[in-house]
């Protein structure tokens, strides 16, 4: 309540919003039908374009799910935990770029989306998730499974409405979807209490949006874009710090139109890997913790940095004081409050990124014209000599087991770039964001910002029923993999063939490597046992499962069961890739330090050990 | 760090003081003050929020409150050029032979007594955060029982209003 005393609320769609840049009341179409709340959620997620939702059902969501069984549109995948519809929702949207739906039922069926509401918040992916709530009598009593969903999801959506008339059921499923697809996208929930599910109403499509105070800016200020544009024909070293938005907003045409017109150099962050091609000359790799030598190099010596829907994310920057200290910033990004939130723009561009590139490369283009155009090829031969001494690369365990490094590699190289890859988080993560080359948007999805582990697998399930025709490989690791492998149960039943390449290491193998790195070589808790009684066995868990389960422990082995897995098409197939516990992911910047001290492999800091000498 | 008060419009839902509260907490802001009250629209509501931060974070506590969905608009009012006011109720002891002295200071502060009683009265006042602290000040030696004060509200000087643009 904003005051003292409730009051009732104002008639439906008064005041108007006032004109500009505000969703447009489109006229009624469909007359009036009378229906039940469950009925009209169905309806209306029939007419806003839903065509899979991921959920299970329970007590509160019974009327929706009676309503469902009778929709031709809407095909629902039942999965066998809430988290996995959550994640399936956000690789469904993040591999299609449409809203991604999930469905529960109330209390802790709400609470277990709360982990993929989290993640999809971080890495701004549209999803809308439909939970039941106990009936609206019964709600603050502690009613059996009533939880506040709508409170516990308040930091970890952009967005929630609880539905109190059954007469607000379409336009609240309106908003939803449109402020989880507009402006910065992002989770919404939309929690429904039993009673209005069950109450009869009246449906009618499309209703009027009522949002006054929603009104993100897309066209970028045509003086801030010039400015930008002599920026960056003047700078004698800049980069293009390419982030999410610029998939996001499906802008990598403009991307690569703008890259070569001016031919700086391209990184792009783990959330943008795929925006640039990985076999385009400019493209330097990806920045951060992890990043390429030449990426992290070009950003620190950068005078001029073209960040494109990228946040400043700590493990870009790492210690943010000594990050990039002689770039002058232009930052563009859809969302105002990402401007110098943590780094200063000097030349802030609020808008979408793909009206941004394209009024930039027009701009650029007369810059160019009228202008002195930098010469950038003393840059480049300081930067190709990075890329040249420093080129990504591994060293073979020298106990003779199978590098993670290779396998990912060989995966990459037989599957190719038209496939879509996901990963949950850890040391294979970082190997595939490093060691597989991407060339299309929308085929690498990962969990960036929230670092989920147990991601890869309903991730993989959520993009393969968005793009059924599309080769979809979980690349996982055996931690992960052991968060969330029951949705390959769903993913066999419901007819979900995905790959899963589990890198198995028998142990939490990224904190195993700051334990060696940081705490004296202390390995507190992270031995899984996977490898010394394997348990479980990946290849009968994978069989259990309803899934071909294959296992690969030597180099020789790694293409032809790469092969056999792609020939299986029927059912999705796990393959249980023994490797070493001692592999390493390099280069890295370790936390807390600067970028100039990353380490290209341990105690070899190429940018200190210059500035020094 | 300075004062700032920020004259939040919002949409009259419920959950919208909580949206705003938590997002203060979230991104480690503190509050000051805070008023909620209705506006001459039934489905906009008003708060006043004080807090004391720095220009910077100031920027980004502006640009996180913008991102709320039911956050309509946000005003600035600057102390020079906007009426600002709290509302003080004050229970002063005051037995018979202190009753004079506390109704002169009373009526110095041109504040009012609301209930009177043999041992005390009570005592209203409105004003500045400055003159409520005076009043205050010289309340004390005869011994404050129970005080409670409203967060601040603020409106700007002159005929221009931030609702007229805001809601149409």
């Amino acid at each position: 309540m904003t005051t003292a005393t409730p009051r009732p609320t104002p008639p439906h769609g008064a005041p108007q919003p006032p004109s500009g840049a505000r969703p447009k009341p489109t006229p009624p179409t469909g007359a009036p039908v009378r229906v039940t709340g469950a009925q009209s959620l169905v309806r209306s997620l029939e007419a806003i374009g839903c065509e899979v939702a991921f959920g299970i059902p329970g007590g509160t969501i019974m009327p929706a799910y009676d309503a469902l069984l009778d929709s031709t549109k809407v095909r629902h995948v039942l999965v066998r935990h809430e988290q996995g519809a959550g994640h399936a929702a956000t690789g469904y949207a993040q591999a299609t770029g449409k809203v991604g739906v999930c469905v529960a039922t109330s209390g802790p069926g709400a609470t277990n989306l709360v982990t993929p509401l989290a993640d999809a918040y971080m890495d701004s992916v549209p999803v809308v998730a439909i939970t039941g709530q106990v009936a609206q009598p019964l709600i603050g009593t502690d009613g059996f499974q009533e939880a506040d969903i709508c409170g516990i999801t308040m930091p970890v959506t952009k967005h929630n409405f609880m539905v109190h008339d059954p007469a607000e059921i379409p336009r609240t499923i309106a908003e939803a979807f449109y402020v989880a697809s507009t402006g910065r996208p992002g989770p919404v929930l939309v929690d429904i209490p039993k009673d209005v599910q069950q109450a009869m109403t009246s449906f009618q499509w499309p209703p009027e949006m009522h949002l006054p105070g929603y009104r993100p800016t897309t066209r970028p200020h045509g003086k801030q874009v010039r400015e930008a544009a002599k920026m960056i024909t003047a700078a004698r070293r800049p980069v293009l710090y390419v982030g999410g938005g610029v998939i996001k907003s499906g802008a990598h045409a403009e991307l690569l139109e703008l890259a070569e017109l001016t031919g700086i150099p391209v990184v792009t962050t783990l959330m943008a890997r795929g925006a640039f091609p990985d076999s385009h000359r400019q493209h330097l790799g990806m920045p951060g913790m992890h990043g390429s030598v030449s990426a992290v190099a070009a950003m620190q010596r950068a005078d001029l940095l073209i960040t494109l829907g990228a946040r400043f994310d700590d493990r870009v920057t790492g210690q943010l004081s000594t990050f990039a200290p002689d770039a002058r910033v232009v930052h563009a990004d859809i969302d105002p409050a990402e401007i110098s939130k943590n780094r200063h723009a000097d030349v802030p561009i609020v808008g979408d990124c793909k009206e941004i590139l394209t009024d930039l490369v027009a701009a650029v283009r007369a810059e160019r014209e009228t202008g002195e155009v930098a010469d950038l090829a003393k840059w480049w031969s300081q930067l190709d000599q990075f890329t040249e001494t420093f080129p990504l690369g591994y060293e073979w365990p020298t106990d003779g087991t199978l590098a993670p490094q290779f396998v990912i590699e060989r995966i990459g190289a037989l599957v190719g770039p038209d496939a879509v890859y996901t990963a949950g988080v850890g040391q294979h993560q970082m190997w595939a964001a490093q060691f597989i080359g991407y060339e299309n948007p929308r085929t690498w999805i990962n969990s960036g910002g929230l670092g989920t582990m147990g991601f890869a697998v309903p991730a993989a399930m959520g993009a393969k029923f968005g793009r059924p025709d599309t080769p979809v490989w979980a690349i996982d690791g055996d931690g992960c993999f052991q968060m969330t492998n029951q949705e390959l149960a769903t993913c066999a039943i419901e007819g979900a063939p995905i790959k899963v390449a589990v890198m198995n290491n028998g142990n939490l193998g990224m904190v195993r490597q700051w334990q060696n790195l940081f705490y004296e070589g202390r390995y507190s808790h992270t031995d899984l046992g996977t490898h010394k009684h394997r348990i479980p066995d990946f290849v009968l868990l994978a069989e259990a499962l309803g899934c071909a389960g294959l296992r690969c422990e030597s180099k020789e082995d790694v293409d032809s069961t790469i092969r056999k897995a792609m020939e299986i098409n029927d059912r999705p197939v796990v393959i249980d890739f023994v490797v070493g516990k001692d592999a390493q992911v390099w280069p890295m910047v370790a936390s807390g330090t600067g970028n100039s001290q990353i380490m290209a492999a341990r105690d070899i800091r190429p940018l200190y050990d210059e500035d020094e000498a | 760090m300075t004062r700032h008060t920020l004259s939040v419009l919002t949409e009259n839902r419920p959950g919208v003081l909580a949206r705003v509260a938590g997002l203060f907490s979230r991104r480690g802001f503190n509050i000051e003050s805070l008023a909620v009250g209705p506006t001459e629209h039934p489905d906009v509501s008003r708060m006043t929020i004080v807090v004391s931060v720095d220009e910077l974070p100031l920027e980004q506590v502006t640009k996180q409150l913008n991102k709320l969905i039911n956050v309509i608009k946000i005003v600035e009012l600057d102390p020079d050029a906007s009426v600002q006011r709290e509302l003080l109720l004050v229970k002063v002891r005051a037995d018979a032979s202190v009753r004079s002295q506390v109704l002169e200071t009373v009526q110095m502060f041109r504040a009012k007594v609301v209930d009177a009683a043999p041992e005390s009265l009570t005592v209203e006042a409105t004003g500045t955060a400055d003159k409520l602290d005076a009043l205050l000040r010289m309340l004390e030696p005869f011994g404050v029982r129970e005080m409670v004060q409203s967060g601040m509200v603020a409106v700007g000087r002159g005929p221009r209003s931030i609702t007229a643009t805001a809601v149409r």
